[in-house]
C-alpha cells in the first residue's frame, strides 16, 4: 500500500468545465494507485510547484480513476483548474471518514446540497442509485448562487431517470430560468419526508448545513439521523500535524463527515 | 369548484384546525386550476385573495426596467401564495404567475378578514400560520442576502 505521506502521481484523462469556476478533473494512475476511497472521503491534491489542497472525491467509487471537482478560490484551486489533460498531478489519501458511517440502508437518504457541496454527496448517490433497492426514496435537495452556478447539471435528469427525486433551487433568477428560486431549506418543506425513516447527509457552506440541519430536526428528524461533512485546514491528512483541529476532533481523521449532534456544539464556539 | 373540509385539512395550512372550523374555512374555499404562464397578479394591483398551492409551482416576481422579470421566489405544494391583504394598504408587493400548472384552493380576503373577525378563535389560528409563512420567508431572504456560494474571498493565507 502508498504510504500515504507522499504523493501518488495520476495523469489528467479528462477535463470538464462545470461553471465559470469549477472544474471536474478524471485522473488515471501513472504509477500504483492510492487505495480505493468510500463516499465522502477526500485526498489531498498537490499541483507540483504550487501547493496541496484538500478535495473530495466526486465521482463513483469502485473504479481505479479519481474524479474531482474544484473551484477556482485561491492559488493551487486555481492552478488544479487550470490543469489539462495528460499533465500529472499528486495525490495523496484517501483521507477521512465516509457518508457510509450514516447507515442509511433500508432508509430513505436525503442527500442536501449547497454550491460545489454537491461534490462530496456526488460518490454516495451514484453509489445508492447503483444498489436500487438498497433504500427507500432518494431524494437530492440542491441550492446553487443562480443557474449558471449549477454543478452537474446535465446529470440531473439521468438521476431522475434512475429513480432520484432531484429538486433544485438558486438564489437568483430571471423569468427564463424554469425552476425553483429561493433557499434549499424550502425546498424541505416540500419533500413530503418521513422524518422517522429518513436518513440525512448534508454539504455545503457551513453556515447552509447548520441551518439546514436545524430545519430537518425542526421537520422532526433526530439528529443521529443528520450528517454534515465539515472542513477546516486540513493539511498533513493523516492526523499528525492539528491544522484541521475542531475542538476534540481532527477533521482530517474524525471528518470530514460528522454527525450533527456531535458537531453542532463545537460549531457553536467561536474559537473553534 | 367547491370544497370539502377534509380536502382542505389536508393542506399544511390548514392541518389541526377544529372540525368547526375548517367546516367554516371550506365554505368560503374554492378549488382552481391553472394552466403553466397564467399570471394571478401583477405588483400594485388590488390584494384580495390567498391561495393555498395544493400542486404546481408559482413564481413571485418583480418587473424590472430595461431587463427580464426577476424571479423573487418561487413557492410550491404545501405553500401560500398571497399575504399582502393583511395589512394596510393591501396591494400587491411582486407579481405572481403559474410557472407550471397548480391546483390551489383560493379563498377571498374579504371573507376570511370577516370569517376571523366573527371567530377570535379562528382569527388567531389563521394568523399564527399567517405569521410563521412571513417569518419563514423573513429568514430566508435573510440567509439568501448572505449570498453563501459566493467565492470565499482570496487572503494571503488562503492558499487554498
Amino acid at each position: 500500500m502508498n504510504d500515504c505521506r507522499y504523493p501518488v502521481r495520476y495523469r489528467i484523462s479528462a477535463r470538464a468545465e462545470e461553471t465559470h469556476d469549477t472544474v471536474t478533473l478524471t485522473l488515471e494512475p501513472a504509477e500504483d494507485p492510492i487505495a480505493a476511497f468510500r463516499p465522502g472521503q477526500f485526498t489531498m491534491l498537490y499541483s507540483f510547484g504550487v501547493g496541496e489542497i484538500p478535495i473530495s472525491v466526486s465521482g463513483p467509487p469502485g473504479q481505479p480513476s479519481l474524479t474531482h471537482t474544484i473551484r477556482s478560490v485561491g492559488a493551487v484551486s486555481a492552478a488544479l483548474c487550470a490543469a489539462q489533460p495528460g499533465q500529472v498531478i499528486g495525490v495523496r489519501g484517501p483521507f477521512g471518514t465516509s457518508w457510509d458511517d450514516a447507515d442509511a440502508v433500508g432508509r430513505d437518504l436525503l442527500l442536501v446540497a449547497g454550491g460545489i457541496g454537491l461534490a462530496p454527496l456526488r460518490p454516495a448517490l451514484l453509489s445508492a442509485l447503483a444498489q436500487a433497492g438498497r433504500y427507500g426514496r432518494i431524494i437530492v435537495l440542491a441550492g446553487a448562487r443562480s443557474p449558471a452556478d449549477l454543478v452537474f447539471a446535465a446529470e440531473y435528469d439521468r438521476w431522475r431517470d434512475r429513480g432520484a427525486e432531484v429538486d433544485i433551487t438558486v438564489d437568483k433568477a430571471d423569468a427564463r430560468w424554469p425552476g425553483q428560486v429561493g433557499v434549499v431549506t424550502q425546498l424541505i418543506g416540500r419533500a413530503d419526508l418521513d422524518p422517522a425513516r429518513t436518513t440525512a447527509l448534508i454539504c455545503g457552506p457551513e453556515v447552509m448545513m447548520r441551518i439546514t440541519a436545524r430545519a430537518l430536526m425542526a421537520a422532526g428528524l433526530p439528529a443521529a439521523t443528520v450528517w454534515i461533512s465539515l472542513e477546516r485546514n486540513m493539511q498533513c491528512g493523516i492526523a499528525e500535524c492539528g491544522h484541521c483541529q475542531l475542538g476534540p476532533l481532527l477533521l482530517c481523521r474524525d471528518g470530514p463527515v460528522v454527525n450533527f449532534g456531535a458537531a453542532e456544539p463545537l460549531l457553536m464556539v467561536r474559537e473553534l | 369548484m367547491s370544497v370539502v373540509a377534509s380536502d382542505l385539512a389536508s393542506h399544511r395550512f390548514a392541518a389541526d384546525l377544529g372540525q368547526s372550523q375548517l367546516d367554516r374555512l371550506a365554505a368560503i374555499a374554492s378549488t382552481v386550476e391553472l394552466a403553466a404562464g397564467t399570471r394571478l397578479f401583477e405588483e400594485g394591483g388590488q390584494a384580495t385573495s390567498l391561495w393555498l398551492i395544493r400542486t404546481g409551482r408559482i413564481a413571485l416576481d418583480l418587473q424590472v426596467p430595461g431587463r427580464d422579470r426577476l424571479i423573487v421566489e418561487t413557492l410550491g405544494p404545501g405553500d401560500e401564495l398571497g399575504l399582502s391583504w393583511l395589512l394596510p394598504p393591501a396591494r400587491w408587493q411582486f407579481g405572481a404567475v403559474a410557472q407550471v400548472g397548480v391546483s390551489a384552493f383560493e379563498l377571498s380576503s374579504a371573507e376570511v378578514t370577516c370569517l376571523c373577525e366573527s371567530d377570535h378563535e379562528l382569527g388567531y389560528q389563521l394568523s399564527r400560520r399567517l405569521l410563521d409563512t412571513a417569518i419563514g420567508r423573513l429568514q430566508a431572504a435573510r440567509i439568501r442576502i448572505l449570498d453563501l456560494y459566493a467565492a470565499p474571498s482570496r487572503t494571503a493565507s488562503g492558499s487554498s
